[in-house]
């Protein structure tokens, strides 16, 4: 399967990763490698085999529904770039 | 043209559990921002999800409560896109293998016909936090206390027609999750969110048209106003030979109209995969059972109920089964005083009239079930007349008693004397001989009415607590 220039743009973008434009080329052939294991691996007959979720053969374990964290708000803002009241700061997004 | 409309409905219930869906941090509302956010719901490095075991058995549950197959084995993923409300940059969401599969919900429409409702899934997910964009400098401030918030994604088949259908589908929808017991409903706290999809097609056809996606909406009003909006936006642009575009809308309530959010290209490549942070959840028989075991009834076999048991009007059955309170309440009311015809309009009328007029909720009332029985039950033994009884109910409401105490304290209780009543009839009649005169000159069917003006004077001698079938008895027998 090849991949071609655009759709590394729009994955770049999308996982807000910045390619510059003199690497975009190496990216693209690299990312190309790893698809062609990918389709050695499709080649395998995988139609009678479940999907599945999680290599480890074993099932989620479930807590109770019991508050067990504080409020700790002190300690988590004191290491964040911007806060006011209580509220933690970021660049202006809008829709 | 003539245009269908198509209608389908997601809507974002937050599950009623005391603490998060991965984390242990509370979730209580109205918190001071970030005072319930802990590092799992800051996405720390290293942070961990562990599933919340009360989510999983509400979704279950309304999985029991809509009929629907329960996936006994489901897995979450990740739902990718970046906003600083997300602190992961992904939703931990279900996509492939949700917990709850397809099932059918009964509607009650307003002229007392039924429609069913397909629904497609309802799946687990958390809810992201808040972004408030008012002014930080030019910063927006997030407030991640709702981050991690357990929801239940309920998607509807396209099988709604019109705003009323898509009214009825949420009342009912509400009704069933508060009787459930699994979330508390409350719309003006976000507790439960709407996503309108809706498109129009040419009557009469099969395929379906473009939609938008209108999102957010969280009133019954307001879905009925979007969903108004939206078919006349729809059907300008088609009638004019235009196209509808695909894309998500938000509907301003300030200016009653819908406008276009964001490009859906680039913001829809959600690259679902599988939550590596959580192994798949698996659900037993036994499970399940335990929990159907405790379902309470809901509230379609609390309406026939009720229509069979006590002869109620499919109207009457549905606006008493609506919440569980009330219908508790109005069954309470009627084991006490005995005749449920009576309790149920005393219920629609006086107090839930009163309860509107005061804003109360049923759970508020200052007039208890027992004591509203009790009041009935005076009506019933022929103590106090209908009449009097709402002046009771009032007293009632005040908070001066029991409906016997007032009647003692006020002097209320109807007069059966026949010796005293005799004495009233005679006062009147001896003070109105014109209205004497009259009345036996008249025919039969004149007397009727002219017999009127007597019962009026006598209840109005007696202040209205004369016993109105034997004051009528007794002037039968004296004006000859």
């Amino acid at each position: 399967m090849a991949i071609d220039r655009n759709e590394i743009e729009k994955i770049a973008e999308l996982a807000r990763i910045r390619i510059a434009d003199g690497q975009m080329d190496d990216v693209t052939e690299r990312i190309t490698e790893i698809l062609q294991m990918v389709d050695q691996l499709q080649a395998v007959d995988t139609g009678s085999i479940e999907p599945m979720a999680n290599p480890l053969d074993a099932v989620q374990r479930l807590r109770p529904d019991v508050v067990t964290e504080v409020d700790r708000r002190e300690a988590f803002q004191a290491i964040a770039p911007a806060v006011e009241d209580g509220l933690y700061l970021v660049p202006k997004v809008i829709d | 043209m003539a245009w269908e409309t198509v209608i389908g409905l997601e809507v974002h219930l937050q599950l009623a559990t005391r603490s998060k869906i991965f984390s242990g941090s509370a979730t209580n509302f109205g918190a001071a921002p970030n005072t319930q956010a802990n590092a799992v719901d800051l996405a720390m490095p290293g942070m961990l999800p562990v599933l919340n075991e009360q989510a999983v058995a509400f979704a279950v549950k309304f999985g029991l409560g809509i009929g629907a197959e329960i996936g006994k084995r489901s897995v979450f993923d990740r739902k990718n896109y970046f906003y600083p409300d997300l602190p992961k940059g992904y939703q931990i969401s279900q996509f492939e293998a949700p917990i709850v599969g397809r099932g059918v919900f009964e509607i009650t429409l307003s002229d007392g016909s039924t429609r069913d409702i397909g629904i497609t899934r309802a799946h687990l997910e958390e809810d992201a936090g808040k972004s408030l964009h008012e002014d930080f400098h030019g910063l927006s401030g997030i407030d991640l206390n709702r981050a991690g918030t357990p929801l239940l994604e309920i998607v509807s088949e396209p099988d709604i027609r019109n705003a009323e259908e898509a009214v009825a589908y949420l009342k009912a929808l509400h009704s069933l999750v508060t009787y459930l017991g699994i979330s508390d409903g409350n719309m003006a706290e976000g507790s439960m969110r709407c996503d309108i999809n809706i498109s129009l097609r040419p009557q009469g056809t099969e395929t379906l048209g473009t939609r938008a996606e209108i999102k957010n909406v969280n009133s019954f009003r307001f879905v009925e106003k979007a969903i108004q909006h939206e078919f006349d936006r729809q059907a300008d642009i088609l009638d004019d030979g235009g196209t509808v575009v695909q894309e998500t809308r938000l509907y301003d309530a300030e200016r009653d109209e819908t406008r276009p959010m964001r490009s859906k290209e680039v913001a829809n490549d959600y690259r679902y995969f599988p939550e590596p942070d959580l192994l798949p959840v698996v659900i037993d028989d036994a499970y399940i059972e335990n929990l159907r075991k405790d379902l309470p009834e809901l509230p379609v076999q609390k309406r026939q109920r009720f229509t069979e048991a006590y002869g109620l009007s499919t109207y009457d059955a549905g606006v008493l089964a609506d919440s569980r309170a009330l219908a508790d309440y109005f069954e309470a009311v009627t084991k006490r005083c005995g005749d449920a015809k009576i309790a149920a309009n005393w219920v629609q009328v006086e107090l839930l009239g009163q309860l509107n007029k005061s804003e109360l909720s049923i759970g508020d009332s200052p007039v208890s079930a027992d004591k509203l029985g009790g009041l009935i039950e005076r009506i019933l033994d022929n103590s106090i007349s209908g009449k009097i009884a709402k002046q009771v109910f009032e007293a009632m409401w005040q908070g001066e008693g029991s409906a016997d105490e007032i009647i003692e304290a006020r002097g209320l209780k109807q007069v059966s004397d026949s010796g005293e009543l005799e004495a009233l009839v005679d006062e009147v009649i001896a003070s109105s001989a014109a209205q004497v005169q009259q009345y036996l000159e008249a025919d039969e069917g004149k007397r009727k009415k002219l017999v009127g003006y007597f019962v009026g004077q006598v209840m109005k001698l007696s202040k209205g607590q004369a016993n109105p079938k034997m004051v009528n008895e007794l002037l039968a027998k004296k004006l000859v």
